[in-house]
């Protein structure tokens, strides 16, 4: 949905706005899932695996069952439910095998964090250490060992991934483009490199955490520190097939994700250990090296390229293979190997292109979603690629970029074509040359040189970037008006930090012509109250929980100005409104407050017409197909967002040892 | 053991556990959640309280050693529902995102500028290098307190083409 907006008429968006939730944060009355206890609260430890891949022998769980205060005690062999994002390949506890250090073979649940960490010290595992997987560049050895031997029984989202049974490849991503073979035959230059970028830990400050409490009956409500409430509760579903209306996922203030709380984590181990300690919530939260093996990272990545290129400077063909470190588990790393292989070309015109993106499982912690989602990996090896090839024709590495960008005409990697209306990212690549002074060196620099006895080096770098998204993504949002004429928004969209729940009120302000202060957007998230949001992650928030919120407005007046028709024995078409009321164009004494509207109009006599407004609004990404999974062509992308960054560093020519002096970025 | 202590300049006494750390009686035993948890580990700064007017990380004080000690928490910041200057800095310039870093680096900025009125960028970045912040909006807390100490600086951080 597009309007075409004069954004010089905006009261509220794009205007500077108090963030809504600060002063909470500010005064520490903000909640956190961790900072949660219920009356009777149990405390959960975890047994955790001191090896990469070993056959679990025997646990012995009778000292910790024998030790006071111990309410409840799991290992695997009880827990025969599957979690999965893509591919259901994990198990709650380790069962028969670990797959991972770190990895969950044994959990308790005591009175208190005490007695539950004595207890976990007094389950015996007798291991037999195998041989492991800890390179993913091993992976597809022949003779490997199969990290998931049973993979070819495992259910998939079979429209989307391809997983190779007998193998270590939990997905194979292809893109094909033109005739590679012939692209290189008509190069003057073919440059073949490959680049590395290891796995990382994303961090968030509040480690993470969950209670859940099994009631009878399988009624169960989870409190989590989870982007993705309603994810959370639709895997949760279906691991232990029950109906979504009886699991209630609730997230307070998330001390930030940064895509390591996108999927489903500790909350089906709190759910087992609540339903065998009688229904008592039970609590775990990660300790700070736990989300360093026990929990997710960002997944390791090898990126090879091989790039011909013609006597003019022009890319003839590139042929690209990506092979991600998925760790133990699939989680996010078959999605991130699926949206770096359709981003893997940047925002260059590549004629003829072969990419080939393989997510592999090794014996390691497992990968999941990341800031970028996989983007800032595989752009530093196309990056350095870039410059790398530039050197090797003996062109300036701006003018290589320049002459290969997208532009009009051109089409991308999954067949899509530029527009005039697409993102320029010429443009941008001009915009930050222009900035850091791109192939000169101004005479401050030449002075700060001279007197620093250190140099002067300035680098571009351009980018692309389509966030990942299902076709069907889709949201809603819910804008109840009060009796007094404020409003509360409900809508799924997690705040973790990156401040939707301003953006929201912003724009249903906007959209209302209401004072901000009328508009309250909830905070914290509930399954059970508020409409369906896909997922908290993909830059998608605003964009879609925005749009349907202007919807949800519109709705909303649409009643209004139905009731108002009634009251002021008028048409609706012949009614405006201000942020106070209701009136009628032509006689704008006439009208009717939005308090009086509110919950239903009640006439002098007593009758009364309406009741409560409550607008929804509901949006749907648009346009999006699943990709080939032989050639990868279809659309992928609700919207390409294209850019560059210049830098300058100086850099002590004796160490080494650099700083950056400026970055200029720029984005369309 | 029995320790007596305030808190906010109210007075508790308490019967604590040896190993109790003075971040876990504040939280579970007084049901003062505003200082965090990050790392447990002396590491991130979440769980800054000041200590007789000293900022501490308060997982690495045992609760024993706040006997007969004055400790100040963020929740005391805010005085009658009104936002001190320095919370209202922050809040003007936006230096609080998930907010999980905010107490604690309110609390070391609190003690900086008790030392030293008008601390300079360098002295403003010592005074929080014991508080992480994921979200990264350090040069946002640097601009709220060159504001709050009324310095030049506080709007020339990032420019907006």
């Amino acid at each position: 949905m597009r309007d075409a907006i004069d954004t010089g008429d905006l009261m509220h968006v794009g205007r500077v706005r108090d963030r809504s939730e600060a002063v909470a944060k500010l005064t520490g009355e903000a909640v956190y899932a961790s900072d949660l206890a219920f009356p009777g609260m149990l405390h959960a430890q975890v047994v955790k695996s001191p090896h990469a891949r070993a056959r679990i022998r025997r646990i012995d769980t009778s000292k910790a069952e024998a030790l006071p205060g111990v309410r409840a005690v799991l290992t695997g062999a009880e827990l025969e439910y599957r979690l999965g994002l893509y591919i259901v390949d994990k198990h709650i506890l380790a069962r028969n095998e670990v797959r991972h250090f770190g990895e969950a073979v044994a959990a308790v649940a005591a009175d208190t964090l005490e007695i539950a960490r004595a207890a976990a010290e007094l389950v015996e595992v007798d291991y037999e250490v195998l041989a492991a997987v800890l390179n993913h560049m091993d992976a597809l050895k022949e003779g490997a060992p199969l990290v998931h031997p049973d993979l070819g029984s495992y259910d998939y989202v079979a429209a989307v991934f391809s997983p190779k049974p007998g193998t270590n490849i939990a997905n194979l991503t292809k893109l094909r483009k033109g005739d590679v073979e012939k692209g290189f035959a008509e190069a003057e230059w073919i440059v073949e490199r490959e680049y590395t970028n290891p796995s990382v830990q994303h961090v968030p400050m509040e480690t993470h955490v969950a209670i859940v409490e099994w009631r009878t009956g399988d009624q169960v409500t989870i409190w989590s520190s989870a982007q993705s409430p309603f994810t959370v509760r639709n895997l949760f579903c279906y691991a232990f097939k029950l109906p979504h209306n009886n699991v209630r996922v609730i997230v307070p203030h998330v001390g930030g994700g940064f895509g390591g709380k996108a999927g489903i984590h500790l909350e089906p181990l709190c759910a087992c250990l609540s339903r065998k300690a009688g229904g008592r919530p039970v609590k775990f939260q990660a300790t700070r090296e736990e989300e360093f093996s026990l929990l997710p990272c960002r997944s390791a990545l090898t990126y090879r390229i091989k790039t011909g290129v013609g006597a003019d400077g022009r890319i003839t063909a590139q042929k690209m293979t990506m092979y991600w470190d998925a760790g133990a588990y699939a989680d996010y790393a078959v999605n991130v190997t699926r949206a770096s292989g359709y981003s893997g070309a940047g925002p260059y015109e590549i004629p003829n292109a072969w990419l080939d993106a393989y997510t592999l499982y090794t014996n390691k912690p497992y990968g999941t979603a990341y800031r970028g989602f996989g983007h800032v990996e595989f752009f530093w090896g196309l990056e350095r690629h870039m410059e790398l090839v530039a050197e090797a024709i003996g062109m300036d590495p701006l003018e290589f970029r320049r002459r290969n960008a997208l532009r009009p005409g051109s089409r991308t990697l999954t067949g899509e074509t530029i527009t005039t209306h697409s993102g320029d990212v010429v443009k941008c690549i001009d915009a930050v040359a222009a900035s850091i002074g791109w192939g000169r060196t101004s005479p401050d620099e030449a002075a700060h040189e001279a007197r620093t006895g250190r140099r002067i080096g300035k680098g571009i770098a351009a980018l692309h970037k389509a966030p990942a998204m299902p076709p069907f993504t889709a949201t809603a949002v819910v804008v109840k008006m009060n009796s007094d004429a404020t409003v509360i928004v409900n809508l799924g969209l997690t705040e973790i930090g990156q401040g939707s729940t301003t953006m929201i009120a912003q724009i249903v302000a906007e959209r209302l012509r209401f004072d901000l202060s009328k508009v309250h957007v909830v905070v914290d998230k509930d399954t059970s109250r508020d409409p369906y949001d896909w997922q908290t992650v993909a830059s998608k928030g605003i964009v879609l929980s925005g749009n349907a919120a202007v919807l949800a407005c519109d709705d909303l007046l649409r009643q209004a100005y139905d009731v108002a028709a009634q009251a002021l024995r008028a048409q609706p078409c012949d009614l405006d409104h201000d942020g106070e009321k209701v009136f009628v164009v032509h006689h704008p004494e006439q009208s009717v407050s939005f308090a009086a509207l509110s919950v239903g109009y009640t006439f002098p006599n007593g009758n009364a017409v309406g009741g409560p407004l409550i607008g929804v609004g509901r949006y749907i990404a648009q346009g999006l197909t699943n990709l080939d999974k032989e050639t990868g062509q279809g659309n992928p992308a609700l919207d390409w967002t294209y850019g560059a960054h210049g830098v300058v560093v100086e850099v002590d020519p004796a160490s080494g040892e650099y700083r950056v002096l400026k970055i200029a970025s720029a984005f369309d | 053991m029995r320790i007596a202590f305030t808190v906010n300049g109210q007075r508790y006494e308490r019967e604590v556990a040896g190993h109790r750390t003075l971040l876990h009686v504040l939280r579970e035993e007084l049901g003062l959640t505003g200082s965090k948890e990050g790392c447990g580990a002396g590491e991130c700064g979440a769980c800054t309280v000041l200590l007789d007017g000293r900022a501490v990380n308060a997982c690495m004080v045992l609760a024993a050693e706040a006997d007969g000690r004055a400790i100040e928490t963020i929740e005391g910041e805010a005085k009658q529902g009104r936002l001190s200057a320095i919370q209202e800095a922050f809040n003007r310039h936006h230096a609080v995102q998930c907010g999980f870093c905010t107490g604690g680096m309110v609390m070391s900025v609190r003690e900086l500028l008790a030392r030293n009125p008008k601390p300079t960028v360098e002295q403003i970045r010592e005074g929080i290098e014991g508080n992480f912040c994921r979200c990264t909006g350090y040069q946002q807390v640097i601009e709220a307190v060159l504001d709050v100490t009324g310095q030049p600086g506080a709007n020339g951080g990032l420019r907006h083409a």
